[in-house]
């Protein structure tokens, strides 16, 4: 009986996957442990549901939810593009050029997503007049997440090492064939678990944007809040909303892993 | 003095510091077509320095490299010397093929995504084209029936086969090797040993930084030995061994090898 456990427990001993059904069952009992566990906390609760009320707003949901999309699908890709400018600023020979990296990582890493989203809409965007509140939170959050993935992507690409960038080198490849041709699928597969996480960090990010009054998910749950007084009904589907958001992400970021495997 | 006499490469006064330590000093070189050199000295005597200066990978504060009869490198801008623009410095390092001690393959390329990358990206060939030129070279090294595996999969010896078919496919005038046997396992030596040999019974120019003292007895025309970034001594294999039975220093550097 122990030894037919330990089987369907167990990661085989030869370092070879599991079988499915091993997997299943393990995957559905942590599931409902963890379920249960929040079964009995809210069962705990006195607490009076009223899901009737929130169901009312479920537009404002929904719109809310498919503004965060928006918002974190266009930061996303903006702060990939100014991820891989400061990356390669770091390493660039022009000196102005790498303490201009140097200098926004630092900053923008070391202060509050809070101010900068201030700062940027109410003394910035207001001096060079722009007033599009979407715009300006899709640009401080791109300039945001990227001074994190600018220093996720500087990191892959000096974990790829000298050599290679030598022997690109040695039989005539320019500096952006090298790059292009040679360092960065080296660097993509190994920086797409970080960089996954970053994208879960930047789409949950967005929800600062409220304190601009951009019409995003959480803004809206706090306003359906307000309107019904029913605060978990109002903010459990926050939750769910932002899971169907990152977990997307999580299984392409798994398949791209696969689809770049090469063995090392 | 008409082309053939010409010399494919030639060093003038060649000198490359690392802040206080003079790695090559002064040193002149000319190789002609199809000559075969062989470079040998202790560990740290400039000669792995000099030969990265040929392709350029190390930057030199003084002298002229010229390649084919001309100046290649560095241009003189307000008196001072400056590395060439990027693109010619690539154009001559895709004339040269430079084999390194640890083979420095891509490892997200296949054997043969290897070996066609220099032909497709640097000389603009199809990928039909490319691919019929590294068939060819892997079959030459005897690596054909590996093209599709990853260099992961390889022992040493086929890695450093595969690095010598990669510099080959771009047709190169002059092949480089920096210690190519050094990293491998003693049973290993004769197949990188044996293709090398094979390159140079068809004519091939090459200049090689080793510590296998075969590479000098058996394929080379000339054999130099360096020591702290000077010419030593130089001539034909048996002139060198001749002159080792003089000189205490060369003689006991090759005791120690042999």
């Amino acid at each position: 009986m122990g030894n037919m456990l330990s089987a369907i427990w167990s990661q085989p001993e030869d370092g070879s996957a599991p079988p499915l059904f091993s997997r299943i069952v393990a995957f559905t009992t942590v599931l409902l442990l963890i379920s249960a566990l929040f079964w009995f906390a809210f069962n705990q609760l006195q607490y009076g549901w009223n899901w009737g009320a929130v169901w009312q707003y479920r537009q404002k949901f929904l719109q809310g939810w498919l503004t965060t999309l928006l918002i974190s699908a266009a930061a996303l890709c903006l702060s990939l593009l100014i991820s891989v400018f400061f990356a390669l600023a770091r390493r660039s020979r022009l000196l102005p050029l790498r303490y201009l990296s140097l200098l926004y990582i630092e900053v923008v890493r070391g202060t509050p997503l809070l101010v900068q989203i201030l700062v940027f809409f109410y003394v910035v965007a207001d001096a060079v007049g722009v007033s599009n509140r979407y715009a300006v939170g899709i640009l401080t959050l791109a300039l945001f997440a990227g001074a994190y993935l600018s220093e996720i992507i500087r990191a892959g690409i000096e974990s790829v090492g000298e050599s290679q960038l030598e022997s690109a080198a040695a039989i005539g490849l320019t500096r952006l064939q090298t790059y292009r041709f040679v360092i960065f699928p080296q660097v993509v597969r190994r920086i797409l678990p970080p960089l996954t996480g970053q994208f879960a960090s930047l789409i949950k990010d967005s929800s600062l944007l409220s304190i601009i009054a951009v019409s995003e998910f959480t803004l809206n749950a706090q306003e359906v809040n307000a309107f019904t007084f029913s605060t978990l009904e109002s903010y459990l589907p926050l939750a769910v909303g932002y899971l169907l958001l990152t977990l997307p992400i999580s299984l392409f970021s798994r398949y791209l892993e696969q689809k770049y495997r090469y063995a090392t | 003095m008409s082309i053939a006499n010409q010399p494919l490469l030639k060093l003038e006064n060649i000198t490359k510091r690392f802040k206080e330590l003079t790695a090559v000093n002064g040193v002149n070189l000319e190789v002609s077509l199809g000559e075969k050199l062989v470079i040998i000295g202790p560990s740290g005597s400039g000669k792995s320095t000099l030969l990265r200066a040929i392709n350029l990978l190390e930057e030199i504060e003084e002298g002229t490299i010229s390649f084919e009869g001309r100046e290649v490198g560095y241009v003189m801008r307000g008196g001072k010397r400056h590395p060439d623009r990027p693109q010619a410095i690539s154009a001559l390092r895709a004339e040269i093929g430079m084999v390194f001690q640890h083979f420095h393959l891509f490892p997200h390329m296949t054997v043969l995504g290897n070996v066609m990358e220099g032909p497709m990206t640097v000389q603009r060939k199809s990928a039909e084209e490319a691919r019929t030129i590294a068939l060819d070279i892997l079959e030459k090294v005897g690596l054909a029936d590996k093209r599709d595996v990853f260099p992961a999969t390889l022992s040493g010896g086929q890695k450093q086969r595969v690095a010598i078919a990669r510099a080959l496919a771009m047709r190169p005038k002059l092949m480089l090797f920096d210690e190519p046997t050094s990293a491998l396992d003693p049973e290993l030596v004769g197949e990188v040993f044996d293709t090398i040999h094979t390159l140079a019974d068809e004519g091939m120019t090459m200049i090689i930084v080793t510590h296998h003292m075969g590479f000098a007895r058996e394929l080379a025309d000339r054999v130099i030995f360096m020591e702290s970034g000077n010419f030593l001594a130089q001539g034909t294999p048996e002139e060198l061994f001749s002159i080792a039975q003089d000189n205490e220093r060369i003689r006991g550097f090759l005791n120690r090898l042999l």
